[in-house]
C-alpha cells in the first residue's frame, strides 16, 4: 500500500516565538452557484448538467417531497409505526447521488431517501420497506426508512449512528484493491459527528488513502440538539484538515453546488485516491422524525426564515427561466407523483407480512439447530393460539 | 506434519488462507511489519505486501468498522485486535453491525468474511487489562459465531474454517498457550468443523466440559480424580457459538453428572448457559446438580491471579462434590 509518511517530527519547522493556533483559525465559506432566489451567481459557469439530468433530479426531488409529506400523515393516522422526513434536505441528497457512477457504493444513514429514488428505486419497493410487508428486500425486520437495495449499490441503513463511516473506509479499501475505479459515499449528520466512529473511519481513510467521500449533512440539528450544544469551531468541515484530508463546505440547498463540489470529491478520490469530506450547509426543516414535535425546541420564526433558502423552489425557479419546465407541468408532476404516492400505499398496506419462518432466516448464512429447534417451538404455540399472532397465524399450518 | 507451537499454527493458517484467496487480509495494531505483539502475523507483510498485511492506527472501534466494510464489499477481513480486553471499543460494530448484517438487510448484504482473532484468558501476569475472557458478552449475540481453540492442531483448522465460514467469527486464542502449546501440525490446508465438540477423554462417572486453555487445567483435574478411581469424561467445547448441545447431552446421560470448568468470573459465564441447557435436557439423567468451576466475581487481580483461577483443584473439587452430592 502506498501510504504516504505522516509529518516526520525531526522535520518539524522549528519556532522560538509562542504560536497558539486559535480553534477559529479555519473559516471555511460554503461553496455556492445558485442564489436562493434560483438565480445564477455573476460570473458563474453551471456543471455541464444536460436537460434529461436536471429534470430527473427535480423530479426525484419532488417524489421525495411527496412521499415524505404523504407518509408522515399515514404514521399519524397509524398506518405505519414510523417515519423520517427528509424535508428541505433533498438537494443534498439528489445532487451529490447524481454526481456519481452508479457502480459507486452509498453508505447512507437515514435521511438520503433522495439518493436511492435517484438510484432506481421504485415506489413500490418504498412501500414494501414502509410497511414491513413480505415483498420488503429487507424480509420486515427493520423500521421504517431503513433501506437497502444490493442491486442498486445502496447499503442497508443501519440506526446506531455512524457506524457506517468506518465501514466506509474498509468498503471503499476493497474497492481499491479490486482496481475497478469506484468510490464509496458515505452519509451522516452533524450530530453523528461527533460519534467515536468518525473519527475512526476518517482517521483510517486518510491513513490509508481510499476512495470515500464523507458526505455530512449539516441540517442544524440532532433530534432536538441544536448545532452551536454539538460542536464548537467552524463545524465539521475543518476537522478534515487535522487527519490530513480534503474538506469542502458547501450549500446543501443548492443542488448545483453540491453536484459540482461532488464531482470533484469523486475526481479526488477515484482517480487520486484522496479521500474527502465534503460539510453540505442546510436545515432540517421537519422534525427529526414522527416521534418528535420541532415546536419545543425551535421557533415558527426561525423556522420562517430558513424556508426561504430551501432547495426545491430555487431550483424550480432556475429550471423554469431556463425553460426546461414550465410552472403547469411542475405542477402536474408533482400531482401525479401524488395520486401514485397513494396508490402505491395502498397497495402496499395489503400486502401480508412476511412468513413466520423467515423469524429465523439470515441470522447466519443456514439456520442453526437452536433455532430450527426454537422456530418449530414457536410454530406449536402459534398453531395453539392463533389469535394472538394475526400476522402470522394464517401461514402457519 | 511439523512440529509447531500455538502461534506458528495460526501464522501457518493466515499464510494458507493468504496463499489460497488474494481477498484475504490481515490488519490491526502492529500487525505489519513488526507481525503483531505476539508475533501472529510475522512473515505475512513481508510476503504478501503492504495492501493485504498492515498496520491500522490505534481504534478498535475503527478497526472492526473498516473490517465489517471491507467485508461487506466481498473480502475476507482477519482483523485482530491486540488484546481481548481491548475489544470493548468495537463491542457496537461487533454487536450492533457484523452480528445483524445480514439480517437487517434481509441477506442483501453480509459480513459473512470477516474473522476477528483476539487473544484472551489469563495466566501471563497481566492484571485486569490483559487477562480478560470475554466470550460470554458475545455469545449473546445472535448472528456471531464464537471458536476457541485449545491446542496448535486446532488452531490452524478452525482459524482456517473461520475464514472461510460465511458469517462473521470471533476467534479467541488462548494466549497462556500461545508458545506453551506445541504439536504436530499439517502444514498443507485443513478444517475442523465450527460448532462439533470434541470428545476429549471418554469416561463414565462424570462429564467436565470446558474450552480452550481451560482443557489443560480440566485434563490435569481429570488426573487428580483418576487416582481416586473417578472415570471422567471431557469434552472440548471448541465453538461457543453455536454450540454442540447434543455431544454434551449424549455424554451427560452417560454419566450422570456435569462440571463445567472456565476461566471468566462464575456469574452469567457460559457456563450457565451450558447447566441450563443440560438440565433441561437431562433432568431426568442427572445424579447431582450441574456445578460450576469458574473464576471470581472480582475483576481478574494480578497478585492473586492464583488464587482467582479456576485450577486444576478448584475444577478436581467440584468433581468430587458432585460424586459426593
Amino acid at each position: 500500500m502506498a501510504t504516504q509518511m505522516a509529518k516526520d517530527p525531526q522535520k518539524t519547522a522549528v519556532t522560538t516565538e509562542l504560536q497558539v493556533i486559535s480553534g477559529n483559525a479555519l473559516d471555511i465559506p460554503m461553496y455556492q452557484l445558485l442564489k436562493e432566489d434560483g438565480t445564477v451567481h455573476k460570473g458563474v459557469t453551471l456543471p455541464e448538467i444536460s436537460k434529461e439530468l436536471a429534470l430527473k433530479m427535480f423530479s426525484t426531488m419532488q417524489f421525495i417531497r411527496i412521499l415524505d409529506e404523504r407518509m408522515i400523515a399515514a404514521q399519524r393516522q397509524g398506518r405505519i409505526s414510523f417515519y423520517l422526513s427528509s424535508l428541505g434536505e433533498e438537494a443534498a441528497a439528489i445532487g451529490s447521488a447524481a454526481a456519481l457512477k452508479f457502480e459507486d457504493m452509498i453508505m447512507g444513514q437515514y435521511r438520503e431517501q433522495g439518493a436511492l429514488a435517484f438510484r432506481g428505486f421504485t415506489l413500490e419497493q418504498f412501500m414494501n420497506q414502509l410497511f414491513s410487508n413480505e415483498l420488503d428486500l429487507g424480509k420486515g425486520r427493520q423500521m421504517p426508512v431503513h433501506y437497502g437495495c444490493a442491486a442498486l449499490n445502496f447499503m442497508t441503513i443501519s440506526s446506531p449512528l455512524g457506524t457506517q463511516i468506518p465501514q466506509a473506509t474498509g468498503y471503499a479499501y476493497g474497492q481499491k484493491q479490486s482496481g475497478d475505479k469506484t468510490c464509496t459515499l458515505c452519509y451522516f449528520g452533524e450530530g453523528a459527528a461527533s460519534e467515536g466512529d468518525f473519527h475512526a473511519g476518517l482517521n483510517m481513510a486518510a491513513v490509508f488513502k481510499v476512495p470515500v467521500i464523507f458526505f455530512c449533512r449539516n441540517n442544524g440539528y440532532a433530534i432536538s440538539t441544536p448545532a452551536n450544544e454539538q460542536f464548537a469551531g467552524d463545524g465539521i468541515a475543518p476537522r478534515a484538515v487535522g487527519y490530513g484530508m480534503n474538506a469542502i463546505r458547501v450549500d446543501g440547498n443548492d443542488i448545483f453546488a453540491v453536484y459540482q463540489a461532488m464531482q470533484e470529491a469523486r475526481r479526488l478520490a477515484v482517480e487520486e485516491n484522496e479521500p474527502v469530506l465534503i460539510e453540505a450547509m442546510s436545515y432540517r426543516m421537519a422534525g427529526h422524525s414522527t416521534s418528535d414535535d420541532p415546536s419545543g425546541y425551535r421557533s415558527k420564526e426561525e423556522e420562517e426564515a430558513r424556508r426561504k433558502r430551501e432547495p426545491m423552489i430555487r431550483f424550480r425557479n432556475w429550471l423554469v427561466k431556463k425553460g426546461w419546465i414550465s410552472e403547469e407541468e411542475a405542477d402536474a408532476q408533482m400531482q401525479q407523483h401524488k395520486e401514485e404516492v397513494l396508490a402505491a400505499l395502498k397497495k402496499a398496506e395489503t400486502v401480508p407480512a412476511p412468513h413466520v419462518d423467515e423469524i429465523i432466516s439470515d441470522v447466519y448464512d443456514e439456520p442453526t439447530q437452536a433455532l430450527k429447534d426454537q422456530l418449530d417451538a414457536l410454530k406449536a404455540h402459534i398453531r395453539q393460539y392463533p389469535d394472538a399472532y394475526p400476522a402470522t397465524s394464517g401461514g402457519v399450518k | 506434519m511439523a512440529k509447531m507451537n500455538l502461534l506458528q499454527a495460526i501464522n501457518s493458517a493466515l499464510d494458507v488462507a493468504m496463499a489460497k484467496n488474494d481477498k484475504v487480509s490481515v490488519f490491526g495494531e502492529d500487525v505489519g511489519h513488526f507481525g503483531g505483539v505476539f508475533r501472529a502475523t510475522s512473515g505475512l507483510q513481508q510476503k504478501y505486501g503492504r495492501s493485504r498485511c498492515f498496520n491500522t492506527p490505534l481504534v478498535e472501534q475503527g478497526i472492526i468498522g473498516f473490517a465489517n466494510g471491507l467485508a461487506a464489499q466481498g473480502s475476507f477481513p482477519v482483523a485482530e485486535i491486540q488484546f481481548g480486553d481491548y475489544i470493548f471499543p468495537a463491542f457496537d460494530q461487533i454487536v450492533n453491525e457484523s452480528a445483524k448484517f445480514r439480517y437487517r438487510s434481509g441477506n442483501e448484504f453480509n459480513v459473512g468474511g470477516l474473522t476477528i482473532r483476539t487473544p484472551y484468558g489469563g495466566g501471563i501476569h497481566g492484571g485486569h487489562y490483559h487477562s480478560q475472557s470475554p466470550e460470554a458478552y458475545f455469545a449473546h449475540t445472535p448472528g456471531l459465531k464464537i471458536v476457541v481453540p485449545r491446542n496448535p492442531y486446532q488452531a490452524k483448522g478452525l482459524l482456517l474454517s473461520a475464514i472461510f465460514d460465511p458469517n462473521p467469527v470471533l476467534f479467541l486464542e488462548p494466549k497462556r498457550l500461545y508458545r506453551a502449546a506445541v504439536g504436530e501440525v499439517p502444514e498443507e490446508e485443513y478444517t475442523l468443523p465450527i460448532g462439533k465438540a470434541e470428545v476429549v477423554q471418554e469416561g463414565t462417572d462424570i462429564t467436565v466440559v470446558g474450552w480452550g486453555a481451560q482443557v489443560e487445567v480440566i485434563e490435569r483435574a481429570a488426573e487428580l480424580a483418576k487416582k481416586d478411581g473417578v472415570s471422567v469424561e471431557i469434552i472440548d467445547l471448541r465453538s461457543i457459538l453455536p454450540w454442540d448441545v447434543d455431544t454434551v447431552a449424549q455424554s451427560v446421560m452417560k454419566t450422570g453428572r456435569m462440571v463445567v470448568s472456565q476461566e471468566a468470573p462464575h456469574t452469567m459465564a457460559f457456563g450457565s448457559e451450558v447447566a441450563a441447557t443440560i438440565q433441561e435436557k437431562c433432568f431426568l439423567y442427572l445424579e447431582s446438580p450441574v456445578m460450576r468451576a469458574s473464576g471470581l466475581d472480582t475483576p481478574y487481580p494480578l497478585a492473586h491471579e492464583k488464587e482467582y483461577f479456576s485450577d486444576h483443584l478448584k475444577t478436581y473439587e467440584m468433581i468430587k462434590r458432585s460424586l459426593n452430592y
